[in-house]
């Protein structure tokens, strides 16, 4: 951190990475009124790998946005590390990006005229910082592209492209990485390797990795799982597996899922 | 269809509103000049009509004789006598001499009324008729002038000089000042003093001996008797003036006419002028145009598969985008015409407001101006998005069931560079033709012009091929802007079509420029060197407009204390041996002081009234040698032998052929200088001199006395100024070519707003996003700014080569502080272009663009 860096407010713990108390996020106003977020207490512990799960249009994709700073909260707080994100202005929320999260989306996670190597990098290029060539290279190794880098996303199939996201989302060492689906658009094979790299680096590197998920296999990679519903968070799994997963998803279908 | 297309149209209209202003700017362009020449054009033959109410017949002189009268001839015109038996002749009313010829007012401080010497005019006042006045002038103040040493000036004129009737005006006709004693001021419909021109009236007989000589008018107004047609006028008349050296008779309906013919022509060379710059802008506007419905199509490369899937025909397909073509010209052309409207009325008040009044009749529009410019626009337009239409109908209905909506695979560049190859090699080959072969000037130039056209065709197709290498250059500085500039630059090499399109667009009007610019730069240099190679003097004095002068002024001058030599140059109309080179006639003996001259052989100074001296080109091409004897026939028709007495090498500066003025005296009329070079006493030149000189002249307003410096200066300020004007006409394409930027910059934020979304979130900050866009925008305008002034360059080298054969002083000189400009302007642009694009590029939200999944 260098002297530049905004009076980040302090709370003073710092055992989670991240944490949302009392987070509620409402869309639009009278008629259209939504809300989103009703009141979410969570917390994400350092080097742990959390899955979200939940019906269409339960907030998964809020709570992440609301989390990682991409959008503004209604009400409540949310903390990375010990940062709330609800004072910074935008100028500070991106250089919060930049430095502490880590992102990878369901699709569209590459600068297509940039190679591999230089999707990586990219977020450190941002920030101008050297990239840790040790570190590179662990990370390069895990999601097995070295023979790959110099390649643009046009050349790579879509599971090495989201393994490059991957990898970007962590090359920077960040507090937090966020993903959003991952692994919806590729077949089982990829999203295995893309899940079993996700899980490595919680457990590895101690990284903080949370993930929305519609998959209940790819659920069961993830050292819990939190479930949503109506904005509410509804019950939480700790070292879930596949089946226990899919028993619990079943009770919602019961209200009807709208996708 | 029509339905459908109407509804895309207006969905994507703010995308197609840099398109719209692109073809709405040439349309007006068009439109405007149509309209100004037509309304013009009206104007000017309705003041002319004017000009010639009140007359039935007019004599005249005609044009050669004039010529004659400067070259030393005894001028023609009408005689007192002639205008007499005129005046009698059966069915004339009244016959009204006419006399006309440059004549300057000063003011109090002794400058030339009206600023410029065109527009000055003088005349004679004729009383005819009963009334014994003349209905061509009405006295608010004063009377007629009635003898030598008056004069009357027109209101404008008398209030611009601040003069009352009785004050002394200083007035020169041929350059020595004449104090003449205002007698009175008057109105007149005189299409010259309309359009703010000066006019000073002598009586006749003054006239006479100031403009042509005594006892002689220029021409005769006869205004019929009722009852005799002007038809029947004109035989008699033409009966009368028959044997006549130099006199012309017409009915005024044919001078009407005439007018009429000569206004229409310089209105369509005017016409032809703007227009061709219209078409430059038109022809930078088709890349623009071309891009967007290419961008237009490849963005809807899923819905228009999805049209096909469910089974419209290809030709359909492209139907639809052409429709859309045709309502997007048809809206910019609208507009653009009433936009042409406007832009004539501006053309009007900006040259009224820069001292030419322009007759003021309403605005004329034809349906001739309201077709084309319509059709110019609409055509253009449907024209440029033909092929992204037949590119279009190619898209296979699969393309509907594709997942991804990635951007459809670029097609190969091979053919398109093979074929731009091949331009380039045949204007190569041209260009080396046309510089080699040993054909005629005209001939070459074809060779050259034609080569040149290709190869530049052959340039443009190639530029997505040189976008890489060139952009590439642009690394070390783009990587000093970091994550932004590295972005920028794969960004702008992304789809080197549409950069190429961009830059091409930039590309074409600084290719213009940039030629025109070292062309006329090398001009410049090339008449300095001319001008001051051969002239030794210090001074040259001229009249303003370089009608010629009295001889007295040569005798004037060289009164003036402090100098060291001085001669008049006369053009003589002479004829040698049946030849009639250029002759100048001057005092030989201060040759060498005047001029430089390199003798080759024989005598050249100090010649006798026998002799002639001839430059090495005219003796070659005359086979004149040193010591033959040849004939002379003299201005007034006599005839005498001389000596050829000696040779020199021609240059610039230097007439073919030299006789001492002696060889003239007694044989010319009046002996009109064209200038007077003088050579100032070692150490005398200067400031103080010159106004000497001046004082000595008596302050006359039209006589300049210009040292070698000024000189250059009056030429160089009127070539810039021409240089200026053509700029500024082809500165239309060139803002033509900047809202190409804007729109390409803006499409291709528009196309990449997930990509951009994407790069917010994972912390690129908003200043960035901007630097990206604007440095993208800077690459692109920087690269065309680039291309076009080296192929510019190019052109001018070509052209130079044609041009030093028959201008020995011209060598290429390239203008680097306008290319310095252009350079300048062209980084200008680009950060412009980017404003508005990069504004929206740094508002897109990170969440619409990863929510958009
Ligand atoms: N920009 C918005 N304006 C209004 N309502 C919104 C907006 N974004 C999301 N919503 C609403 O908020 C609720 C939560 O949406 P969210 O995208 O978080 O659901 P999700 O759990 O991610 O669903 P899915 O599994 O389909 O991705 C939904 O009812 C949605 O309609
Ligand atoms: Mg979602």
């Amino acid at each position: 951190m260098t002297t530049t860096q905004p009076p980040f407010a302090t709370t003073g713990e710092s055992s989670a990475a991240a944490r949302a108390t009392a987070l509620t996020k409402v869309y639009g106003e009278g008629e259209t009124r939504v809300v989103a977020l009703d009141g979410i207490d969570v917390e994400f512990s350092r080097g742990q790998f959390t899955a979200i799960m939940g019906p269409s249009g339960s907030g998964k994709s809020t709570l992440m946005h609301c989390m990682a700073g991409l959008d503004a909260i209604t009400s409540g707080s949310a903390t990375i590390g010990d940062v709330e994100l609800s004072r910074l202005k935008d100028k500070h929320l991106t250089r919060l990006r930049r430095d502490r999260i880590g992102f990878v989306f369901q699709s569209f996670n590459l600068v297509p005229t940039l190679t591999a190597i230089e999707n990586i990098t990219l977020t450190m290029d941002i920030a101008g910082r050297k990239p840790d060539s040790q570190w590179l290279d662990q990370i390069v190794d895990t999601v097995g592209l070295r023979d790959r880098l110099k390649h643009r996303p046009g050349q790579l199939s879509g599971g090495q492209q989201q393994r490059v996201a991957c990898a970007r989302a962590l090359a920077g060492r960040p507090e937090i990485v966020f993903a959003d689906e991952p692994t919806g658009n590729l077949d089982s094979r990829s999203g295995a390797e893309i899940l079993s790299f996700l899980r490595e680096s919680a457990r590895s590197f101690g990284q903080t990795v949370v993930m929305v998920t519609h998959d209940a296999v790819a659920a069961s990679y993830a050292d819990r799982v939190l479930f949503l519903a109506d904005g509410r968070l509804v019950d939480e799994l700790v070292a879930p597996s596949a089946d226990r997963v899919l028993e619990r998803m079943k009770q919602f279908d019961g209200k009807g899922r709208t996708s | 269809m029509f339905r459908t297309a109407l509804r895309t149209v207006l969905a994507h209209k703010l995308r197609l509103l840099m398109t719209m202003l692109a073809v709405l700017l040439g349309v007006a362009f068009v439109a405007g000049t149509l309209v100004f020449t037509a309304t013009m054009d009206k104007g000017l033959r309705d003041s002319s009509s004017k000009d010639y109410a009140g007359i039935s017949v007019a004599v005249t002189t005609t044009g050669a004789s004039a010529r004659d009268a400067d070259q030393g001839k005894r001028p023609d015109g009408v005689s007192d006598a002639l205008l007499g038996r005129l005046g009698r002749l059966d069915g004339v009313a009244s016959a009204q001499p006419v006399l006309t010829g440059f004549t300057g007012v000063a003011d109090a401080k002794h400058n030339l009324i009206g600023g410029s010497s065109f527009g000055t005019y003088g005349g004679n006042y004729a009383p005819v008729g009963a009334g014994h006045t003349d209905p061509r002038y009405h006295f608010t103040s004063g009377a007629a002038p009635t003898g030598a040493g008056q004069v009357a000036l027109d209101a404008k004129t008398a209030k611009d000089g601040g003069y009352r009737v009785g004050d002394t005006v200083d007035v020169a006709v041929t350059g020595p000042v004449m104090h003449e004693k205002l007698a009175g001021i008057f109105t007149t419909q005189d299409g010259n003093v309309a359009s703010g021109g000066t006019l000073t009236l002598f009586d006749t007989a003054t006239a006479q001996k100031l403009f042509l000589a005594p006892g002689l008018s220029g021409g005769v107004n006869l205004r019929a008797a009722p009852g005799t047609s002007q038809q029947q006028l004109l035989d008699r008349v033409n009966t009368a003036i028959k044997g006549q050296s130099g006199l012309e008779a017409k009915t005024a309906q044919q001078l009407i006419d005439d007018q009429a013919k000569q206004i229409s022509a310089g209105m369509s060379t005017m016409n032809t002028i703007f227009l061709s710059f219209a078409g430059v802008a038109l022809f930078v506007g088709i890349f623009l145009i071309a891009n967007t419905f290419t961008m237009l199509v490849a963005q809807r490369t899923r819905e228009l598969a999805l049209l096909r899937a469910i089974g419209a025909s290809r030709r359909q397909v492209t139907r639809s985008v052409l429709i859309e073509a045709v309502i997007v010209g048809v809206v910019s052309s609208v507009v653009g015409y009433l936009v042409g409207l406007g832009l004539s009325l501006g053309m009007r008040s900006l040259i009224s407001s820069n001292g030419g009044n322009l007759p003021n009749n309403p605005l004329v529009i034809t349906p001739t101006s309201v077709i084309s410019a319509l059709a110019v626009g609409i055509v253009i337009t449907v024209l440029s998005a033909w092929l992204p239409a037949r590119r279009a109908a190619k898209i296979p209905p699969v393309a509907a069931m594709s997942s991804s909506d990635a951007p459809p695979k670029q097609r190969s560049l091979i053919v398109r560079n093979a074929i731009g190859a091949f331009f380039v090699a045949v204007g190569g080959a041209l260009i080396a033709l046309g510089l080699h072969s040993s054909g005629s000037t005209g001939q070459k130039a074809l060779t050259l012009g034609g080569g040149a056209a290709v190869g530049l065709v052959g340039i443009i197709v190639l530029t997505p091929l040189i976008s890489r290498p060139v952009i590439g250059a642009f690394t070390p500085l783009l990587s000093m802007f970091g994550v932004s500039g590295r972005l920028a630059k794969r960004n702008s090499l992304r789809n080197p079509r549409r950069t190429a399109a961009t830059a091409t667009a930039l590309m074409i009007g600084l290719t213009l420029m940039s030629a025109l610019g070292v062309v006329v730069t090398s001009l410049k240099s090339g008449i300095a060197a001319a001008a001051t190679d051969g002239i030794r003097a210090d001074y040259s004095i001229s009249n303003a407009n370089f009608t010629p002068m009295d001889q007295s002024v040569v005798a004037k001058v060289k009164q003036v204390p402090g100098i060291a030599a001085a001669s008049g140059t006369e053009r003589a109309d002479v004829t040698i041996d049946g030849k009639q080179p250029e002759v100048n006639a001057m005092d030989t003996t201060v040759l060498s002081q005047l001029f430089h001259v390199d003798r080759i052989s024989g005598t050249v100074g100090a010649l006798s009234p026998s002799q002639i001296a001839v430059s090495d080109k005219t003796a070659a091409k005359e086979h004149w040698r040193t010591g033959q004897s040849v004939t002379v026939k003299l201005p007034d028709g006599s005839s005498r032998q001389a000596v050829v007495s000696g040779t020199y090498k021609g240059g610039p500066g230097l007439p073919a052929t030299m006789v001492d003025r002696t060889m003239l005296s007694g044989h010319t009329f009046k002996e009109p200088v064209e200038r007077v070079f003088v050579k100032a006493a070692p150490g005398k030149a200067g400031s103080a001199l010159k106004s000497d000189i001046k004082e000595a002249l008596g302050n006359s307003p039209i006589v300049q006395v210009q040292t070698r410096d000024d000189l250059l200066n009056s030429f160089n300020t009127q070539i810039d100024q021409v240089l200026y004007m053509v700029y500024g006409l082809l500165g239309m394409s060139v803002v033509v070519a900047v809202i190409g930027v804007v729109n390409t910059m803006a499409m291709s934020v528009f196309e990449r707003s997930r990509e951009i979304g994407m790069l917010r979130a994972i912390g690129l900050d908003r200043r960035r996003v901007k630097r990206m866009v604007r440095l993208e925008s800077l690459v692109i305008s920087v690269f065309g700014a680039l291309l076009g002034m080296g192929a510019g360059t190019f052109l001018a080298w070509a052209a130079g080569r044609l041009i030093k054969p028959s201008f020995a002083t011209y060598a290429m000189k390239v203008p680097w502080s306008q290319y310095g400009i252009f350079f300048g302007a062209a980084l200008v642009v680009g950060v412009l272009a980017a404003l508005w694009p990069a504004r929206r590029a740094a508002r897109l939200n990170a969440l619409e663009a990863i929510k958009s999944d």
